[in-house]
């Protein structure tokens, strides 16, 4: 790596003692020589295990659950349904009064994905538990199921979430997150090209060294402490609580050290349904994703489609750009409205352009319910902008990183969302990488600068 | 048939934080007896080494070597709230809270170095080694040790500070979609070079060269690992990864590492990492939030080089051989 001092040098401070030193990592050598403590270390004596049975069906009604079996066999404690969680159907970012509640913590009725939670089984060993899992018998009336976005969207569509009443996240603007700004149907009129293209993602896994779990341990003073690795400690705390209808005070959450999460540990599915066991067993339990689990069950990265129409001059300068994207939550929220809100307000990219049109949809479907990940509402759509940057230059025969530097955002500069520019550098990024990559461009493009007053 | 060579280059931003829901994170900062000082957070730290940043930002704020300083993540119990560490936010929100907290904790540990000193406060500074000094007199000066000793054991005063970072939240306009989604923007350009072979489909990534402004390199080592790393996925993600090969189908989706498919070391890019600092107006020391964006330009770059070599254009993640095939085929057809 090397760090390029020249650029920026005169608003920057190179002064300092600690900051901008290369310091090694004090928790570097635990983790290498396997001694730092993961949530997994803790191990209580007659700690029980918790297993999970889930839908084999992408959407189907429950006729009836029948857990006698399960119940009857060696090793197992407690098998819980929905009726023992006090407050099954909930919605995570109900805590910044994103609604309505969506999601239950076990099948309450109905199962709107393949893999969905239904009974939980507790019992002295991993193995009693999965074997009580099987025996299990859930009769199920399966359902048409739909999972593809426009399919969904189709009037006649399987409905696949009850509690939104249709295939899309409501949003205050309605059916979808709208930015305008300009007159984009104006930008096309006057436009020298205009070219539509669409952009599609299947959905990606986080793939964490270490799997999603907790192990929770009831205290002598009615309290719970529970060892996790989520990434966010009182976003799961605060969900629990409303979940379990406990008192935060009741609820003592460790963790803090993670193998890995790429936004695939803020979703609240472990914590509740694990210290709701031990609440009623009186014993420590774990709950702790397979490898198989990790990878067929945890949310993925939404697949996400991105349609983007630009108007460009022959000059290079885009004029008009609109952008309607789709991300695919699955059957339930989660942080889905949120991602997809994000997605708005970061197209049409890092570009100046005087007239955009932006929509962005939630939609459910009858797949594994998608949810925060690296790059969460913008990696798939920084795809779709920046191969629709290239293909606009090759179509009025401009160099592609020439291209970009006609339309670069500068400070000062309106986005669409109605902010300005501030802090811009994508000038001097492609200056740079111009110089890195031996891939020269114009000379009055190297002597441009994203400052306000700049060339 | 033959093996193409094909180059593509992306540009992109990147949102630090996320204000649409408010995003705070608080940061509490005390010495013990002897000097040493605790930050206490409910941060999390997911690998990327966010102990080790807050010791460095405490540090340099309270006037200590970072060794000094030990960072505890993350018990609900003693640490005071924090958002979660996620949407880029982790150095920029959690660093602000600590950069306040420990201003306020040298704002106290100064006064008693003053008392001890006979001198006012205002005339102090830190050497950075763990001795104030009076300005202009630098033979004049008191370890932090004892005047943490004094404050304890003599003074009855708590060297602590309390910090936090709170953006009001944004509500986007129902109309127009008005809103501010977060503060500060990171930057990337990448330019990557691949092989294509035209008979298999098979991609390799020969180079990427990924150019970053980060806002402020707080310790460039961690930077690169965290760099390096996210260079790494982006390719991972343009050429490899998908959980449902056969969308929308998830009958065929990878059950462990053997099935679900990532570059292994015989798949790297030659690459190569190069930082620009812009300094954010809000960011501790300047930091922007480069954990995300970092993992992003490669996957557009990736997408362009190859229509580059072999002249078709792939739209669908990932760009598989298979993908290639068929537009390869579909192109000689038409």
């Amino acid at each position: 790596m090397e760090l390029r001092k020249s650029y920026f040098a005169d608003v920057r401070k190179d002064d300092l003692h600690e900051i901008g030193q290369p310091r090694p990592r004090s928790d570097s050598p635990g983790h290498v020589t396997g001694k730092t403590a993961y949530f997994a270390d803790r191990n209580f004596p007659g700690m029980l295990h918790l297993k999970m049975v889930r839908s084999p069906h992408h959407h189907a009604r429950i006729r009836s659950i029948d857990t006698s079996e399960a119940e009857k066999h060696p090793g197992v404690v407690k098998v819980l349904t929905a009726k023992d969680v006090p407050h099954n159907v909930y919605t995570i970012l109900i805590l910044i009064q994103v609604g309505p509640e969506d999601e239950t913590v076990l099948a309450d009725g109905k199962v709107r994905w393949k893999g969905e939670a239904v009974v939980a089984v507790l019992a002295e060993t991993e193995r009693a538990a999965q074997e009580a899992a099987a025996k299990v018998k859930v009769d199920y009336e399966v359902l048409p199921a739909v999972f593809d976005m426009e399919e969904a969207l189709k009037p006649g569509a399987p409905l696949v979430n009850e509690y939104h009443g249709q295939n899309y996240y409501l949003y205050d603007s309605g059916e979808c997150r709208k930015v305008r700004f300009g007159d984009v149907e104006a930008g096309f009129a006057g436009a020298d090209h205009i070219l539509e293209q669409s952009y599609q993602s299947s959905p990606i896994e986080h793939a964490p060294t270490e799997t999603t779990g907790c192990v929770v341990m009831p205290e002598g003073n009615d309290r719970f402490t529970c060892y996790t690795n989520t990434q966010a400690m009182f976003f799961t705390l605060d969900n629990t609580s409303i979940i379990l209808q406990m008192p935060g005070s009741k609820l003592h959450f460790v963790g803090g050290t993670v193998g890995g999460g790429f936004g695939g540990k803020v979703d609240v599915i472990v914590e509740p349904i694990a210290i709701l066991g031990a609440k009623l067993t009186g014993r420590p339990v774990s709950f702790i994703y397979s490898r198989e689990e990790e990878m067929q069950i945890s949310s993925p990265r939404a697949a996400e489609k991105v349609v983007i129409k630009d108007g460009v001059m022959k000059d290079g300068r885009i004029v008009a750009r609109k952008v309607t994207g789709y991300t695919d939550a699955g059957a339930y929220s989660r942080h889905s409205p949120y991602g997809a809100q994000k997605g708005a307000g970061h197209y049409p990219g890092p570009y100046t352009i005087p007239n955009v049109w932006i929509d962005t949809y939630c939609v459910y479907t009858n797949r594994t319910p998608s949810s925060a990940m690296r790059g969460f509402g913008v990696t798939i759509g920084d795809f779709a902008l920046e191969v629709q940057m290239d293909k606009l230059a090759r179509l009025i025969g401009m160099d592609p990183l020439e291209f970009r530097f006609i339309n670069a955002y500068r400070d000062g500069d309106m986005k669409a969302h109605r902010q300005p520019t501030e802090g811009a550098a994508l000038i001097e990024c492609m200056q740079e990488a111009s110089r890195a990559a031996n891939w020269p461009v114009a000379e009055k493009y190297m002597a441009m600068s994203s400052y306000k007053n700049g060339a | 048939m033959a093996i193409r060579r094909g180059r593509g280059v992306a540009a992109i931003n990147y949102p630090t934080g996320m204000n649409l829901g408010g995003d705070p994170t608080q940061a509490l900062v005390h010495s013990t007896p002897t000097g040493n000082f605790m930050v206490t957070l409910s941060s999390v730290d997911l690998g990327q080494g966010m102990k080790q940043i807050m010791a460095q930002i405490c540090a340099e704020t309270i006037g200590v070597p970072t060794d000094r300083v030990v960072v505890d993540t993350a018990d609900t119990d003693t640490g005071p709230h924090c958002m979660g560490t996620f949407a880029s936010r982790g150095t920029h929100r959690a660093g602000n809270a600590v950069i306040q907290a420990a201003k306020e904790a040298r704002q106290v540990m100064l006064e008693v170095a003053a008392e001890e000193l006979e001198v006012n406060a205002s005339d102090l500074d830190t050497d950075g080694q763990g001795n104030i000094l009076v300005k202009g007199a630098p033979q004049k000066s008191i370890s932090i040790f004892d005047v943490a000793l004094s404050a304890h054991f003599k003074r009855g005063r708590s060297i602590s500070g309390r910090g936090m970072f709170l953006i009001p939240r944004s509500y986007p306009e129902k109309e127009t979609g008005a809103m501010k989604p977060s503060t500060c923007y990171a930057h990337a350009c990448t330019v990557a070079e691949v092989e294509v072979d035209d008979e298999t489909g098979e991609v390799t990534v020969l180079t990427v060269k990924n150019v970053f402004e980060i806002g402020r390199a707080l310790n460039p080592k961690m930077v690169e690992q965290q760099l390096v790393g996210g260079s790494w996925m982006g390719i991972s993600h343009a050429l490899y990864e998908t959980t449902e090969p056969y969308y929308p189908n998830r009958d065929h989706g990878g059950t462990d590492f053997n099935q679900y498919l990532m570059p292994g070391p015989g798949d790297l890019a030659e690459t190569e990492i190069i930082v620009l600092e812009r300094p954010s107006a809000d960011g501790p020391y300047g930091a922007k939030g480069p954990g995300e964006m970092c993992a992003n330009p490669q996957i557009p770059a990736v997408a362009n080089a190859v229509f580059d070599a072999v002249g078709v254009r792939i739209d669908t993640l990932p760009i598989t051989p298979e993908r290639i095939l068929r537009a390869l085929k579909a192109q000689a057809t038409n």
